[in-house]
């Protein structure tokens, strides 16, 4: 047994001798912090530990709470699912880059789309010109959604789409296309991403108020927990909410103050919690600090599973799980000496291993700077591959659990998005944080924050600010083909010339009497996908019937 | 005496990332000047009207999707339609490098690419305002 009093008396003294060594050869800082600016002791010790309860705190893996992991082996028994996120110009181009990634060993599809998809407009929509298939492939009707997922087996793969907004509309199109390929909904594997909230918040492509916003996403909850069992109706995304700047704890808090705010909607639309609550699924953000990322992982686990069993109710241990994908950390990136963002990626990737990460997403050497080329994903992908087969951290559960530092920090980001979470209750919850722009500010103030340090050079980022070397622009970088809009434009005037535009027109009027109502929108969105409705259609009733999301401006 | 130099921070088309966009109204307005932040998806046409209207001296664009090329000289365009020329109209963004030259061409002063500090930007407004700073 540790003797604590011998042993803060023996922690003392060796501290009074490393201060007194420290006036000759001083420490390489007056003050060490982390990724997020948080303070880092010189050594860690079991007196950081001192009321330690391994079952309170930590259980074993795949058991309350959670914090080892959600499943009892974790990468022993099934690796991670390894998904880079893709898509570009138009379905025919991204369903090659699929089939290309899938050849290369990925294991899982993740869907981009381009902007005028994720905010519900057409690609002959005046606000469309210039956007269409930057960003994402771009999809205006089922047509597209055929050609996108052609020669994929829909029962083998699990997709996942990131959108928000239209997610039930690009669901019910990826529901009627799967039926076409003979392959029947409650075969289907996959996620929306579906959380509206952090679009408000970080991402910008939301479309409509809160209210409905939040009623067509628990209308997804309730469609899927009856006919798309496997389904993940939710990724509740901290990612963005980072990528915007939040520090870990921020990105902790926040996207869990989101998930509240889902789960009291869909219990206020009478479902029923151990229903829904298993399919909710999560996205977090891998930064730089490897461990206090990995600590964030396991906190945000800890936090959740306590959240849902004793504030909840829930009783369901899959209700108490938080799986969650994973992405590096874009912003990290940096387009002086783009080679170097490989490093960077691999430390981030590891992180979301030895975190405990359900699928991951490693990011390109080059997308500082443009849309990442065949070869520079290869070269993201080999990089989980490594990390798999031969670094050997996936060989053993939660390794990093019983660090002294590891679990310090875990500690100490629970205790603090605990007070952000009693903050954000204590102003009547997410929607209205969100509101009144609170969340959106303590972003921005760490944005800021960001920017003078590594102005000031006060945090260093090699090749940025120390390091630097005279360059030339890089050269073979991905370009989207210009004409993809106009090629949209023409497939959408065809299809309207040859669908039955009756059907279309009354699957359209059923849509909008649905929505003046309180049915649930899954099964008029489906009519209208399968009549070859389009997504700007759709979501032009939508728009006319709910209105647009007004957000408070503020920097 | 000399008066402040006033910006408009736009973020035209669909593109949702403003970190970017909210970190330099932020540093400009830390700087001294005036700033009025637009928030996301405005047309050129909304951008064009907002800086008439507060009588900027400086539209700052700052985009990260790609649809540059389209909705960068449109600004610059527009600008000239209503008769106004002394503007300094400069972007910023995730930009390939090979699109600079036209961009340039079209009568966007300066790009800054990813990295950029926000210094480097308050000076390139300073010495590069076309309109007089003496009332």
């Amino acid at each position: 047994m540790t003797d604590f009093n011998k042993l803060e008396q023996d922690f003392d003294a060796w501290n009074t001798k490393v201060e007194k060594a420290n006036e000759k050869h001083p420490e390489r800082k007056k003050q060490f912090v982390t990724g997020s600016n948080a303070p880092i002791n010189r050594v860690y010790t079991p007196l950081d530990q001192k009321d330690f309860d391994y079952a309170k705190q930590l259980g074993f893996p795949g058991e309350f709470p959670f914090t080892r992991g959600v499943q009892p082996t974790m990468y022993r028994g099934r690796l991670w699912t390894m998904r880079q996120y893709a898509g570009f110009g138009t379905a025919e181009e991204s369903n090659k880059r699929y089939k290309y990634l899938l050849e290369q060993g990925q294991t899982g599809l993740s869907v981009a789309f381009d902007l005028p998809t994720q905010i519900g407009y057409d690609s002959d929509h005046p606000l469309s010109e210039g956007e269409v298939g930057k960003v994402g492939v771009a999809i205006d009707s089922l047509e597209d959604m055929e050609v996108l997922f052609d020669g994929i087996p829909l029962d083998r793969v699990s997709t996942s789409m990131t959108i928000n907004a239209p997610a039930s509309v690009l669901l019910a199109m990826y529901i009627a296309m799967a039926e076409k390929q003979g392959v029947s909904a409650e075969k289907l594997n996959g996620t929306i991403q579906n959380d509206i909230l952090k679009e408000y918040i970080a991402r910008g492509t939301y479309i409509f108020p809160p209210e409905p916003s939040m009623r067509l996403i628990t209308n997804t909850f309730e469609y899927c927990s009856k006919n798309v069992p496997n389904w993940n109706t939710i990724s509740i995304s901290g990612y963005h909410i980072r990528e915007a700047g939040a520090t870990a704890v921020q990105e902790v808090a926040f996207t869990l103050a989101d998930g509240i705010a889902y789960v009291e909607a869909a219990i206020k639309a009478d479902l029923d919690i151990d229903e829904f609550a298993p399919r909710l699924s999560f996205f977090f953000n891998s930064h730089n600090d490897l461990f206090e990322e990995v600590a964030k992982f396991r906190a945000a686990r800890r936090i959740w599973a306590y959240i849902m069993r004793e504030r909840f109710g829930a009783k369901n241990p899959k209700s108490w799980m938080l799986r969650f994908h994973t992405q590096t950390a874009g912003c990290t990136l940096t387009a002086q000496q783009p080679d170097n963002n490989i490093i960077r990626v691999t430390i981030q990737a590891l992180a979301a291993v030895l975190g405990g990460t359900q699928s991951l997403h490693t990011n390109s050497r080059d997308e500082a700077l443009a849309l990442p080329t065949e070869e520079a994903v290869r070269i993201a992908l080999r990089t989980q591959q490594i990390i798999a087969y031969e670094s050997g951290v996936a060989e053993t559960v939660d390794p990093l659990a019983g660090s002294y530092y590891i679990e310090s920090l875990t500690d100490r980001i629970e205790k603090e998005a605990l007070q952000y979470l009693k903050l954000i209750d204590d102003m009547g919850g997410a929607v209205r944080a969100i509101e009144q722009g609170y969340i959106q500010k303590e972003i921005q103030d760490s944005a800021y924050q960001w920017q003078m340090d590594v102005e000031k050079g006060e945090r260093i980022i090699v090749g940025l600010n120390k390091f630097q070397v005279e360059e030339n622009p890089p050269k073979g970088l991905l370009r989207v083909d210009p004409a993809v809009g106009e090629r949209q434009k023409e497939k959408l005037s065809a299809l309207r010339a040859r669908r039955n535009n009756t059907k279309v027109d009354s699957a359209l009027a059923s849509l909008r009497s649905a929505a003046k109502g309180t049915d649930n929108l899954m099964f008029p969105i489906l009519d209208a996908v399968r009549a070859y409705a389009t997504l700007g259609e759709i979501c032009g009733v939508l728009r006319e019937e709910f209105g647009e999301y007004q957000p408070n401006v503020m920097f | 005496m000399e008066r402040k130099i006033r910006v408009l921070v736009a973020k035209p088309g669909l593109d949702g990332h403003d970190r970017g966009a909210k970190v330099i109204a932020r540093s400009l307005r830390d700087a001294g000047m005036e700033v009025i932040y637009t928030g996301l998806r405005q047309t050129p046409e909304q951008i064009v009207n907002a800086a008439i209207q507060e009588d900027v001296d400086v539209i700052a664009l700052s985009i990260l999707s790609g649809a540059h090329n389209h909705l960068f000289p449109r600004v610059v365009e527009l600008l000239k339609e209503r008769g106004v020329d002394d503007i300094l109209v400069f972007g910023g963004g995730v930009i390939l490098e090979e699109d600079i030259p036209f961009l340039k061409s079209k009568g966007i002063a300066e790009i800054f690419g990813p990295g950029t500090p926000t210094s480097k930007t308050i000076e390139f407004i300073r010495e590069n305002l076309k309109r007089p700073l003496d009332r």
